[in-house]
Parts: structure tokens; sequence; C-alpha cells
């Protein structure tokens, strides 16, 4: 039995329909990521399974119960659901310890405390115990909104965009603390972000969105290499769209030469199609053919970005190691390496 | 259930503000009612006086609170030296006093016959007349007591304004050769102009609403106009019409209010707010500035309150009897019935704009608020009108179906006095009501819920606890201004029927001002309390809460 079931959800306000035919599911203690720019329904998505709002079709169950239907609508609060917040929401006229234990009242005070100081080691904060949320920072306080939500052992966790209000250095952090922290309560999860990295450092599946339909769902890895649809491709990752013909069953030719792989069945000979190139395909060639112009120049660390532009008027992007930079304007020679090529076919 | 009170909601608050906005409406529409044969006499004769008087205390109070509000808020934000850290809060002091008791206790102290001339005379053997003297009963004299106790108000939002203003603009000018006195004409002042323009129009509207200085002083302006009309000749239409004609000019100083207020989020500073290094001040720098801020609180609470409370010393044993008892009842049973209407209502109306947004709620929220701004004469005159029109209406009717006499229900009872009340300061109950709610995020709600609240539980363990504060400072403050209330309580009040501000300006106006102190004295300690409430939160607003809202 899968631990939640989303089965084509719709929703609407009034006239304004958010999703379509919406389909999710997450295994026991799997961590699953909604991933999409903003105004794709994925908080829409979070909100209806925690019962704040109601879907106009479609169904969600839980453990295998049902919790909406014609006849039924189960109550947020009777749903064992735990929710992280985009603005924390820590309760500011209760401690820390409170905050925490605000969710298991019907349990007796030694037990309440127990589980209260066991989440507060877990999260690393057992010296905030008496402190009241104003006075953390606000890694502090999402720390303690995570403890806050998981002290009732929920069957669900549901966090919405909870770290876009920290920075960026503490986000990566607290991204990984929050996947350790899950692991150990072995709690399923879904993640809803708008930042890939947060995604991939998060998730065990990622469900990318866009315009209230489901895009692709599937592994961070399969996201970046094997994107379905157009929109996958240019959301995730870097990379550029390279123009081509289908010239036989695996050949593509384009500005920079031929492209060999499989390519789908639905690849007609003479057809245009559209190719995904990832920075890491364009390398550095050794003949007078194939070549393109540096337009732009970025220091990578290990290596450099570059810019490129083909004699076609195409824009890629190249990611060269090592410590040699080019120069702008300068014509090079390329040549692309790909495995497994992405072919999109164009209209 | 649910489905029910969400039904009824939206409607009760779209009723809510339209009986709120009665009286205001009956004044504009009065316009439109044939004139009486008075309104062209009174066009001929006293409405110039009116309008010039009116412009003239206008400009008047606009400059003096100005003047004083500016360069004490600048010196307390932005300059060091002795006593800044008192000033800070004892500023706000005259706030308790209303305009009217310092404008008798300065006349009591300033006429002829008061202890300051008696002294010149008997130490230099003057006699009448052959020594200038200001006259404290004239327009000079008006413009300075409005200006002292109501500079205030500019004073609260310059300083926060000047706090406020981002450090790197200070210090870039600083670094472009700027001293102080170019910093404050070229940057900050400025930069503060919309806070301060918002400070002036509600000292302005508080100029216009006056009745009992003017009054007092014998002063032709609009409100003492629209008394007259009303009590002398008794014609109500044109005393609507003159209330129609100020409230044109309440709807200037709104509209200047509500533009300033707006253009003042673009000119706040953005980026980290840490304090600006402060100006020291010392030698007769630092003597000015004590100087500078000691003189508005002497001359604008010490003094007057000194004054009182000789007074009060000497007859409190003749006054403070069953009848100031009953002063001090009535007093409290009127601001303490509307300050609890107001803030039920505030909390009807702050909660249904939170769970039911949308244009019509913003809207009606926003009517049933603009009596803040509306002169309590002009209130009352658009509450009686209405008001005993209905009764005639009720006592008709139960004469032809019951042939008895209902008399008068509404208006010459308290139901009119409280209700003149609840439109004037619904607004400030409902804003710091609102300021409440803003911080109990909705997400809140949903974080209790999701913990396994049901929503009455939501309301009695995060709601109740976190609305707890600011419904009883709204509650407090609507009270002190209900016991400051003159004008309206003036002409609605049931007929014997007196309070502890009607009281002092009756014994004030028949010249017996030493009587009229003890319940002065009471009105203004009463007046303390909101006073101590706003310095309390001044000192502990951290420097990015420095927004002070009166």
């Amino acid at each position: 039995m899968k631990r939640l079931e989303v089965k084509q959800l719709d929703f609407a306000y009034g006239r304004n329909q958010i999703l379509f035919e919406f389909d999710f599911s997450l295994e026991e203690s799997q961590i699953g990521c909604l991933l999409g720019p903003s105004g794709c329904g994925k908080t829409t998505v979070l909100r209806a399974i925690a019962g704040f709002e109601n879907p106009t079709k479609g169904e969600i169950v839980l453990n295998g119960n049902k919790l909406n239907g014609s006849k039924i609508f189960v109550e947020p609060e009777k749903r064992q659901i735990g929710m992280v917040f985009q603005d924390i929401a820590l309760f500011p006229h209760l401690s820390v310890e409170s905050n925490i234990q605000f969710g298991i009242r019907t349990l007796t005070q030694t037990q309440r405390d127990k589980r209260s100081n066991e989440l507060l080691d877990l999260v690393g904060m057992s010296q905030f115990k008496k402190t009241y949320p104003h006075e953390l920072s606000g890694g502090q306080q999402q720390r303690i909104a995570l403890a806050r939500a998981i002290a009732p052992k929920p069957s669900l966790l549901l966090m919405d965009e909870p770290l876009s209000s920290l920075d960026e250095e503490l986000r990566e952090q607290l991204a990984r603390e929050i996947r350790l922290i899950l692991q150990q309560e072995k709690i399923s999860a879904i993640l809803v972000t708008h930042d890939q990295n947060e995604a991939f450092a998060v998730g065990d599946h990622i469900c990318v969105m866009h315009q209230g339909r489901v895009q692709q769902n599937d592994s961070a890895y399969n996201l970046y290499h094997r994107p379905l649809n157009r929109f996958v491709a240019e959301f995730i990752g870097e990379g550029a769209l390279l123009p081509g013909v289908v010239a036989d069953e695996d050949t593509i030719t384009t500005d920079l030469g031929e492209i060999k792989g499989n390519l789908p069945e639905s690849c007609k000979h003479q057809d245009n199609v559209d190719v995904l190139i990832r920075p890491e395909n364009v390398i550095l060639g050794d003949d007078k053919e194939n070549r393109a112009v540096i337009t732009e120049r970025y220091f990578r660390g290990s290596g450099y970005l570059y810019s490129l532009k083909t004699s076609g008027g195409v824009e890629l992007l190249s990611l060269i190691p090592g410590s040699e930079a080019l120069q702008i304007d300068q014509s090079i020679s390329v040549r692309l390496q790909i495995e497994r090529p992405v072919v999109f076919s164009r209209p | 259930m649910k489905n029910i009170t969400n039904r009824m909601w939206r409607p009760s608050i779209v009723g809510t503000a339209l009986i709120l906005s009665v009286p205001i409406l009956t004044i504009v529409f009065s316009v439109f009612e044939p004139p009486g044969e008075n309104w062209q006499h009174l066009k001929d004769t006293v409405l110039p006086e009116y309008l010039g008087n009116s412009l003239l205390l206008t400009f008047g109070v606009g400059a003096g609170t100005l003047l004083i509000g500016v360069s004490t808020a600048w010196l307390t934000a932005m300059c060091r030296f002795p006593g800044k850290s008192l000033f800070v809060w004892l500023l706000l002091l005259p706030m308790a006093m209303p305009a009217y008791i310092v404008a008798y206790t300065y006349t009591g102290m300033f006429d002829f016959a008061g202890p300051v001339q008696t002294t010149i005379r008997d130490w230099t053997g003057w006699r009448y007349q052959e020594y200038y003297f200001p006259q404290i009963r004239s327009m000079g004299g008006a413009i300075a007591m409005l200006s002292l106790v109501l500079y205030p108000y500019v004073y609260l939002l310059g300083r926060s304004t000047f706090l406020e203003q981002s450090i790197g603009v200070m210090e870039v000018s600083r670094t472009l050769d700027c001293g102080p006195w170019t910093v404050f004409y070229r940057v900050a002042l400025p930069l503060a102009r919309p806070a301060l323009v918002t400070g002036l129009s509600l000292a302005l509207m508080e100029t216009l609403a006056d009745y009992g200085t003017v009054a007092y002083f014998g002063l032709g302006v609009f409100t003492t106009g629209i008394f007259r009309t009303w009590f002398g000749l008794g014609d109500y239409t044109s005393a609507a019409k003159l209330a129609a004609l100020l409230m044109l000019f309440v709807f200037a100083l709104i509209i200047m209010e509500r533009f300033s207020r707006n253009k003042a989020q673009y000119h706040n500073s953005s980026g980290k707010l840490t304090r600006f290094s402060e100006y020291r001040l010392q030698g007769f720098k630092a003597w000015g500035a004590f100087a500078i801020c000691t003189i508005p609180i002497f001359l604008g609470f010490f003094l007057p309150a000194a004054q009182l409370s000789l007074w009060a010393l000497e007859t409190w044993s003749d006054m403070v009897d069953d009848s100031f008892f009953e002063l001090i009842r009535n007093s409290f049973l009127l601001g303490f019935g509307a300050a609890l209407i107001s803030v039920i209502l505030a909390l009807f109306l702050g909660y249904g704009k939170r769970m039911l947004p949308g244009k019509t709620t913003i809207l009606s929220v926003r009517t049933a608020s603009i009596g803040y701004a509306i002169p309590g004469t002009v209130i009352a005159v658009g509450v009686i009108i209405p008001f005993a029109w209905l009764d005639g209406r009720i006592d008709a009717f139960m004469q032809s179906s019951f042939g008895i006499s209902s008399g008068l229900i509404l208006s010459g009872t308290i139901v009119a006095v409280m209700f003149a009340y609840v439109v004037r300061f619904l607004a400030i109950s409902l804003q710091t009501v609102e300021s409440g709610l803003e911080k109990i995020k909705p997400s809140m709600d949903d974080a209790a819920r999701s913990l396994g609240c049901l929503p009455r539980e939501t309301l009695f363990k995060i709601h109740i606890p976190l609305m707890k504060s600011s419904t009883l400072t709204a509650l407090m403050i609507v009270f002190v201004d209900v016991m400051k209330e003159l004008p309206a309580t003036l002409i609605l009040r049931p007929f014997d029927f007196n309070t502890l501000a009607v009281r002092a300006f009756e014994l004030a106006s028949d010249e017996r001002l030493a009587d009229s102190s003890t319940a002065a004295l009471t009105i203004v300690i009463v007046g303390l309390l909101p006073v101590i409430y706003l310095s309390k939160t001044i000192s502990h607003s951290r420097l990015d809460q420095g927004n002070t809202e009166i």
C-alpha cells in the first residue's frame, strides 16, 4: 500500500482552474518534491492534501483512507498531516518548548517533555528550550517549526517552500539536515520548492509541474538527462536546444556536425528536430569545421563556462575544464559529445 | 452552519458601514436641501468670517505644530544632549491635555485679572492700558494653544521617520561634505516630508474639529458657527450646510493624508537599519537643544497642569460632592460603553476583512472608519437630523396603531451620544485591532489546525492570547478619547445629563475657572494613560519597528 495517492485532481478558484488531472504518489518513508516556477499550482496541491482547500475533482488517499469525495471531507485537524510553512508561523506567544508540544497536547506531561527533548536534540537546539521565537534566527526558527510539525508523528509531512526565507548558504545546509532528520524519523514527506538544487538535495523523486499539470515525475538524474518535454529540458539545469535534421535512424545533422545515438522511434527521416545540448556536451574540437565564436566567459572554479554563438546564430553553453582561459570574440572549433541525444521534434 | 455565517457576514459588514455612514451622508445630502431664509443672510454676513478665521487658524496651527514638531523630532532622533532620553517621551505629555482645558487655564493665568498681569502691575505700578500684554483670548492665542497640544502628532511621525531613514543616505551625504544643517535641509527633511505631512494633516483635522478653544475665545469659525446656527437660530438646514462646508476642508486633509501615506512607502529607506551615529551637541548648542525641547513640554503640559492642580487644591472640597461622582460615573459609563461597542465592531470588521477579502469588504471597512477625520460637531448634526426624523416616524406609528406616544427613543438620549462616539472613534479601535491581527499570519491558523486544533480551539489558543493586548489598547484609547470629547456631547446629550468634559467647559465659560479645575484635572489624569502607553511602545520598539501608528 502506498502512503499517499493523489488521483486525477482538479482544482479551481471560481473560473480560474489551477490544477488539471494531477497525479502523484508517495511510498512509505519516501520524500517527494513538487518543483516548478511560481504560480504552477504546487502550493495548491499541498494545501489540498492538508485539507485547507477542497479539490473540485479527483481523490486523495492517505494510508488507504479516502480524505475527500462527494460525501466525505476529512477536516485538516483530523488528517494527521504535519505542515511546515514558508513564513515559518511559529506561535509568537509560546516558548520553543510549548510550540513543539502544541500538537501533542493529549499526551501526559512526561511523554510530552520526553518527545520535545528528543526533537530538540534531533534539530540541535536543546539549549533554546525556554526561548521565544522572536529571539531566534530564521534558520533556528525553521528548525523549531520542523520539530513542531513532526512531534505528533504525522503520517505525512508537508513542507511549503520551507527554506525560501533563508540565506542561500543556510538553505543548502538546512536542506541536507532536513533530509537526514526525516530519514531518521522515517517520515514520508512532500517538499514544495521552486529551487531545483533544493529539490535535488532533499527529494527521492521529483515531480516537475507547469501551469497546473504534471510535466515529469522522476528521479533527479532522469530529469536532467532524460527530460520528457521541452519545458523540463529548459527548466532543469543549463543548456540550449540546437536545431538539426534527422539523417537516418541514428544520425542528426546540425550546424556543429553530426550527432549519433539512439533516436526515439517517432523521429522520421528528414524531420526537423531540436537536440538538447548541455554545457558538458560541448568540447573543444581540432578541425577547421564546426566553428563558434565566444561571446561571454564565466569562471566556474574547476573550469570556465563559455557562451558560444554558432555560424547559424544559435547560442550554446560550453563548460571546458582546466585553468586556461580562451578569449572573448575568439573563434574556436567545437565538437559535440553526446551518448544518448535528447530530441524534440519541431512543429 | 459555516455557510450560513459566511453568507451573513458580508452583508452585515456592508450594513454596518452603511449605518455608520448615515451622519456623513446626511451632511453631504444637506447641500441639496433648499436653503432656509437664514442661509442667504449667513452667507452675506458671517460666512466670510468663518471661512477666513478657519483658514487662518489652520495655517497658524500648521506652522506652529511643524515648527515645534520637526525641531524636537530632529533633535531627539539625531542628536545627543543632556536629558535627551527623557525628552523622547516627555514631549508626548501635551497630548494628554485637551486644547480647551489649556485654553482656559492660560486665560486664567495671563488675563488682566490673572496672577501674571497682577504681579506686573504690583511691581511696576502701571495701570490698565499703560502697558502692552498679548491678549490670550484671540486668534493668536488659539493658534498658540492648539499648537502646544497638537505638535506631538508631527513629532511622533517625524521622529520615527528620521530614525528609519537609511543610515546610508545620511552617511553618503556626510562623505560628500555636508554638515548637519545641510544634511537636514537637503536630505533628511525632503525624505521625511510624506511622514511630516501625515502628522500635520492629523493635527489639522483636530484643529478643524476643535470647538472648546475657539468657543471659549469667542472666535467665529465653522464649529462655533454651526453651534450658533443650531442653538441660536434653530436653523438645522443651515447648520448642516455649514457642516458640509467644514467637511469639504476635512476631505481635503484626508486626501492629503492618504496621498502622503502612500508616498511614504517609496521614500522609505531600504537595506538594513542601523543606528545613525548621533551628532554630539556641546556647550551652547546642547543648551539650545535642551531649551527647544523643554519649552513645549513646560508650556504644553507642566505649566497648565500646575495651575490646574493649584486651583484644584483650593476648590476641590467644594467641588467633590455627589454631583461630581455622578459626572465621573456618566463619563466612565459613556467612555466604557462606546469603547466596548467600538472594539466589538472593530473585531467584527477586522476579522471580516481577514476572512472574506474582497473589494466590497475593504470598501465597507474604509467607509466605516472615515469618521476619525470628521469633527464631532459635524457628526452630531448628522446624527440628530436622521434620528429626530426616525423618532417622529416611530412616534406617529405608535400613535396611530396603539394610541400611545413613544416619545424620543433615539434623539436626545444616550443612544444618539453613543452612536456619534462610535462613528467618530471606530477608526481608532479598528486600526489597533487590525495591527494586532496582522501579527497573526494566516499560516498560523493553518499550522494550529494541522496540529490537531479545531477552529474553536484555534480561537482560544492562538487568537485570544495574541489579540488580548491590542484589544485592551483599543478599549483604552477609545475610552480616553470619549472622556475628552466635547462638542458632540454638548449637542447630543440628554437634558440634564453632564459629563466631566461638559461640566468643566460650562464652569470655565461661566468664568468659574478655579471651580472647573477638578473636573479638568480628572480628564488630564485619565488622558495620561494612552500617553504612557505610547511612550512605552516608543521605547520598546526596535529600530526596524519604529513606525508608531497614531
